[in-house]
């Protein structure tokens, strides 16, 4: 296996350094017109009339595009509930909710316009903006009741509640019960590249091109919507600029495909920075963990209760919720478990798919209260993990089983920090462990084409964000059809041209899309034991293709020599084509079971200043359970990557909105994340590799795991080096050093 | 951004009379790395605007002259850190100068900017009051000399008059030993903005003085009265009045989005102490060298 | 971008080796310009506040951000893209490296990454780890290479050292 675990240069990497790789924003179509939102500055507002003589005035505006251009009633779209209008209607519900746009010739009169459109409104007091205020019992409700008519909870910020669980756990003994709550706050995506969406009418249909990371979803909404054949509706998704689920759901190309159609050309939408922020992030959460053990730290019981914030329009979130909800208890071996989760609505961004996908926000509870439990009894934070850790195969929760040796990767994270090694002063170490599950369905075809000079093209609809599956795709097809990987074509992000593939996220690629890769080689291979048995005239039979090669009876041949000898007279290629399913199981809580785990134990070592609150990281160790790393060099960027991430919202991300709900730090400036000046002094990503996942060659998907614990795990190192008990994030200066403070006055 | 007129003077004089002509409605770019934001935005919708690089007076680099370093009005911070003679004899202002944005801002940005965009965090502001800077202003009177604490007036506001620019920052070389140090407070160790800024300077006399900034309406200069802060033979547990005496005008903002008003008026404690310190230190290398 | 609302001036800039006349709007940024009417797209837009650096190029020898300058700004200066770092002998020592450390992942950041490393090393040929870091600073990346990054310019210097 020449490229399989090797680390050859990323596919597309060439058009990366280059400057040529065209992202959504640097694609020209002929005749475009410049689209720009028009939104409000405050949170809540009903709106009156919207006036826009004046905007179409501007030379050069075609259009301000406003409800009444809209199919009445306003039509609403979302992945689980067709909640979210295109424009805001008749109310606003979050800061930033697009009221209006303008389509113009150039983007300046689309912005002088923009200042133009006269909207009148009227702020509507109070709003929803913490999960108090969303269950009080006399609270605003974000949501029409109408929107869901046969719910019960209708009348009620709650969207669900979710109950999962299993055993008593009120008939547990326990010696020692904890309970406590943690905040998770908002943060946001921010993937350099800001949202861009364009759409143009085509003859009988529309061409849309975003920066989605699900193009075939994106293609079944909008052709649901404008009551097209998904034939008609063609979606170009180049490569994001960084997508961290943030682009997964569709949220304005909606809007923009209503206005190409009125326009009767092309519309391109790209935001700025700060009108991404205001349309992404992730759902924060208060979550409540009471955890009971034994006098040896036992694990008794976990009664946890997850209530997350989603925003004004649901999106994806209540996924979020399930999913996480699902296994809040943690990869432990848990004798009772009790879960509570709720989806709540409020007066802010919607949130959406991240990076984490809900593990973060209930890892940063579960994790921390499992400490205070070992600190109690005296117990090793390692050694009270390793006592319930699942080991391989546990069925840990009811139809799940732990799909790797866990037990080792923690191992390897202690070791890799030193747990045992004594604690220069002045410091502390913190460990912490998390679990996610991959996708429960998916749905992934390919296309593999060889060439009858030996190349190969492959088509796969997998959105290649950075994570790189552009270049395992092709390292796959090369190994198994023995060509060299240079010479392997990635073809994505064009429905009409790739075979479908359902999405791009829960860190599924590798094992489905892959899986489909190689099974389409697979038929390749298959097919060049028939051209080869016509070509030399030998029993099929008595052939065998295997990776790369075609054994005759009498001699190996690359199967590359075979193909270009048997096709030299007209041509042509041969081709397979591969799916990889995983349909839902009805039963099951979650639609199905998890393809396979991301496990990951990270462990840091902090000190803190004791002056200023500041926390420097001295050695960041992050361990995950990956299967089998196909490129081992994108599985180790993508791990520290992931590892920045979670220190982002660990030390220093969070949305900060005043009192009316509005935004105050939009923007780069106020909203901080981590520069290269901000890394751990020394910072390790492992994987352990045991070939035991479902992927092709045994892999595993990777890419979440490094940022599930990360806030515990640094939470920990704080406490141990000060003695505080922080529950909210992010701990930056200002926030330990209150913390601090507090600790020394009461002990004075 | 609205439509203006671009205007590139090459001459004080011809500067001095278009900011004349246009007053309230003009706005000068140097480095533009305040103003392009503002125009973005439509925070300024100025007339004209008028770029003064490439007057001559004002892109003369730093020169030194008869105890006095000079520093022209379009310098950028890249050459203030990297000056040798900035470095040695007020190396806080350099310290605070590296600090400001990134190496891609530092190129463009300049003091003179720094100074009239006028806010309260602005980093070169504590080290130019704590070095008695003086600015050197033409206008349609004629040039004038100003102590920079008479020319920073509050947030965004200079004592500049109509038709007023500023030609260059004069700095008076020590003729003593001193030792002076620039910190601030920033939420990250990257390139921030601070929520407190902060130099202290100390003299062979053992006169203290500090400056800081971020927590008022501008940056203020106090000079220890108690003799106290600058002798370096009193441990700095013992400095604790004196210092928060000097920190008596700190009156932060209680809306501030970057810092509480407790943590600033802490940390300008803990810094203050801790800036103090490194600037004795260094006039103890200072006297050494000297 | 041609309005007619917009005064406009014409500026005579080197781009990337070539001499060039270019009539611009005086309220168009230089970022503006090279994307919009130019055609060079490399250079990319995120935060337009000089934070993200991803608008980074070179001008006069130095690492901008190409977000905070008007075009007209650039008159008479030699500039430099992302473009134009391979060179007719193949792609630069910098670019070589960043593909070869795995330094671009969904490489959005990655033209402004180069632009300031190659004004860095151009200026400091051989720099530490945290020359390298302090001078990518004003460089964000969200897929957060930054270990990749720097282990790209370390080699690039190696590379150079030959």
């Amino acid at each position: 296996m020449k490229n399989v675990g090797a680390s050859p240069r990323r596919s597309g990497g060439y058009g990366r350094v280059t400057g040529h790789q065209e992202y959504l924003a640097d694609i020209k179509l002929h005749d475009v017109l410049h689209a720009k939102l028009i939104t409000l500055d405050c949170t809540r507002a009903k709106i009156n009339s919207i006036d826009v003589t004046e905007a179409e005035k501007v030379p050069g505006v075609h259009f301000v595009m406003t409800p009444d251009d809209l199919p009445k009633p306003m039509p609403r779209f979302g992945p689980q509930f067709q909640d979210r209008p295109i424009l805001a209607d008749g109310e606003t519900k979050y800061h930033g909710e697009p009221v209006a746009a303008v389509a113009a010739e150039s983007k300046d009169a689309a912005e002088e316009a923009a200042r133009l459109v006269k909207v009148d409104y009227e702020v509507l007091e109070g709003g929803i903006f913490s999960v108090a205020a969303a269950l009080a019992p006399d609270a605003i409700l974000v949501q029409d009741p109408a929107l869901r008519p046969n719910d019960p909870l209708a009348r009620t910020n709650v969207i669900s509640e979710k109950r999962f669980g299993w055993g008593d756990i009120e008939a547990q003994e326990s010696h020692l019960v904890v309970e406590d709550t943690y905040q998770f706050p908002m943060v946001t995506h921010f993937a350099i590249e800001p949202h861009g969406f364009m759409a143009a009418p085509e003859d009988g249909g529309i061409s849309i091109w975003s920066t989605i990371q699900h193009p075939y979803l994106l293609q079944k909404m909008m052709a649901k919507m404008l009551g097209l054949p998904l034939a008609k509706v063609r979606v170009y998704a180049p490569d994001p600029g960084g997508g961290f689920g943030g682009k997964q759901i569709p949220k304005l190309e909606p809007l923009i495909a209503y206005m190409a159609l009125r326009a009767r050309r092309p519309v391109r939408l790209v935001l700025t920075l700060d009108e991404t922020f205001q349309q992404v992030r992730r759902s924060s959460a208060e979550i409540r963990v009471r955890i009971g053990v034994d006098e040896n730290g036992i694990l008794t019981f976990e009664d946890i209760e997850t209530n997350f914030l989603v925003g004004a329009y649901v999106d994806i979130a209540d996924r979020v919720v399930g999913k996480s909800s699902y296994s809040a208890g943690g990869p432990y071996r848990v004798p009772a478990m009790k879960i509570i989760g709720r989806t709540i609505v409020s007066h802010t961004t919607p949130s959406t798919a991240f990076r984490g996908f809900g593990i973060p926000q209930i890892s940063w509870a579960r994790e921390s209260v499992l400490d205070e439990i070992a600190l109690r009894l005296g117990i090793d934070r390692l050694d009270i993990r390793l006592r319930n850790l699942a080991r391989f195969n546990d069925e840990f929760i009811p139809l799940e089983h732990a799909d790797g040796d866990w037990e080792q990767t923690v191992r390897v994270a202690a070791k890799r920090i030193g747990w045992k090694d004594p604690l220069p002063p002045g410091r502390g170490r913190g460990i912490a462990v998390g679990v996610k599950s991959g996708p429960t369905t998916g749905l992934s075809y390919s296309t593999v084409r060889l060439l009858y000079d030996g190349s190969a093209i492959v088509l796969a609809g997998t959105s290649d964000m950075g994570q790189g599956a552009r270049t395992i795709f092709a390292q796959i097809a090369a190994d198994e059809l023995g060509i060299p990987v240079d010479q392997v074509t990635v073809v994505m992000g064009d429905t009409a041209v790739v075979p479908y593939d359902q999405q791009t996220s829960a860190s599924r690629s590798s094992v489905l899309m892959g899986t489909a890769v190689l099974r389409a080689c697979r038929e390749v291979q298959s097919k060049v034991r028939d051209l080869a048995a016509k070509h030399y005239g030998i029993d099929p039979d008595a052939i065998k293709v295997a990776a790369g090669e075609v054994l005759l009876p009498d001699r190996a041949m690359p199967i590359v020599e075979v193909v270009e000898e048997a096709l030299a007279p007209l041509g042509g290629e041969v081709s397979g084509t591969g799916e990889m399913r995983k349909d839902k199981q009805p039963d099951h809580p979650l639609g199905g079971t998890a393809a396979f785990y991301e496990f990951n134990c990270t462990a840091c070592e902090v000190e803190v200043d004791p002056g200023t609150g500041a926390v420097i990281l001295h050695k960041y160790v992050t361990v995950g359970d990956t299967g089998r790393s196909l490129n081992p060099l994108q599985v180790t960027a993508q791990g520290e990557g992931a590892a920045i991430m979670g220190l982002g919202h660990t030390l220093m991300e969070h949305i900060i909105l005043d009192e009316t709900g509005r935004i105050r730090n939009l923007g780069a400036i106020d909203y901080r994340i981590l520069t290269s000046m901000d890394l751990p002094l020394e910072l390790h990503s492992e994987s352990v590799e045991n070939a035991d996942g479902p992927g092709p060659y045994g892999i595993k998907g990777v890419s979440e795991g490094s940022l599930l614990v990360t806030a515990p795990a640094v939470g920990a190192a704080v406490r141990d080096a000060t003695g505080v008990v922080i529950r909210d994030l992010p701990l930056t200066p200002q926030r330990v050093w209150e913390a601090l403070e507090e600790a020394r006055n009461d002990g004075s | 951004m609205n439509s203006f007129h671009y205007a590139r003077p090459e001459t004080v004089a011809d500067a001095v009379s278009l900011l004349d002509e246009y007053g309230e409605k003009a706005r000068l770019l140097a480095g533009g790395t305040d103003l392009i934001i503002e125009l973005r935005n439509r925070w300024v919708e100025p007339e004209i605007v008028i770029d003064v690089k490439r007057i001559p007076e004002l892109a003369g680099g730093i020169t030194e002259q008869d105890g006095v370093l000079s520093i022209s009005a379009g310098t950028v911070m890249t050459d203030i850190v990297e000056d040798e003679r900035v470095q040695r004899h007020f190396p806080a202002l350099a310290e605070a100068a590296v600090v400001v944005g990134s190496v891609q801002i530092r190129a463009r940005a300049t003091l003179a900017g720094n100074i009239c965009n006028g806010s309260p965090a602005a980093d070169t502001a504590p080290p130019l009051l704590v070095y008695d800077a003086v600015v050197v202003v033409a206008g349609p009177g004629g040039t004038r000399r100003l102590p920079i604490d008479d020319f920073i007036v509050g947030p965004g506001k200079t004592a500049l008059e109509r038709g007023e620019l500023v030609i260059a920052v004069e700095l008076p070389i020590p003729q003593r030993a001193r030792g002076s140090a620039y910190t601030r407070l920033t939420r990250r160790r990257g390139t921030d903005l601070a929520s407190i800024t902060l130099c202290a300077g100390v003299d062979a006399d053992g006169d203290a003085r500090i400056a800081y900034g971020s927590v008022g309406p501008r940056a203020f200069l106090v000079r220890d009265e108690s003799g106290i802060l600058g002798d370096p033979n009193i441990p700095i547990e013992d400095k604790v009045e004196p210092l928060d005496r000097i920190f008596s005008l700190a009156s932060p903002s209680l809306k501030s989005l970057r810092a509480s008003p407790d943590y600033r008026l802490a940390m300008l404690r803990v810094l203050g102490a801790r800036a103090l310190e490194t600037a004795l230190g260094r006039l103890t290398k200072e006297e050494v060298v000297r | 971008m041609n309005d007619t609302l917009n005064e406009m001036r014409t500026i005579s800039v080197t781009i990337n080796g070539k001499a060039r006349q270019l009539e611009v709007a005086v309220n168009h940024t230089l970022l503006d310009v090279l994307r919009d009417d130019i055609d060079l797209t490399g250079t990319k837009e995120c935060c337009v506040v000089g934070e993200c650096g991803a608008c980074t190029v070179i001008l006069n020898g130095r690492s901008v951000n190409s977000c905070l300058m008007l075009a007209v700004e650039a008159d008479g200066g030699d500039l430099r893209t992302v473009e134009g770092l391979e060179g007719d002998d193949g792609l630069s020592a910098l670019q070589a490296a960043f593909l070869d450390e795995g330094a671009a992942q969904c490489g959005f950041c990655i033209p402004g990454q180069l632009m300031a490393a190659t004004a860095l090393l151009e200026k400091n040929p051989n720099p530490t780890v945290e020359e390298i870091q302090e001078g990518l600073a004003g460089n964000l990346c969200r897929c957060a290479g930054y270990e990749q990054i720097t282990r790209a310019v370390l080699a690039a210097v190696r590379e150079g050292e030959q």
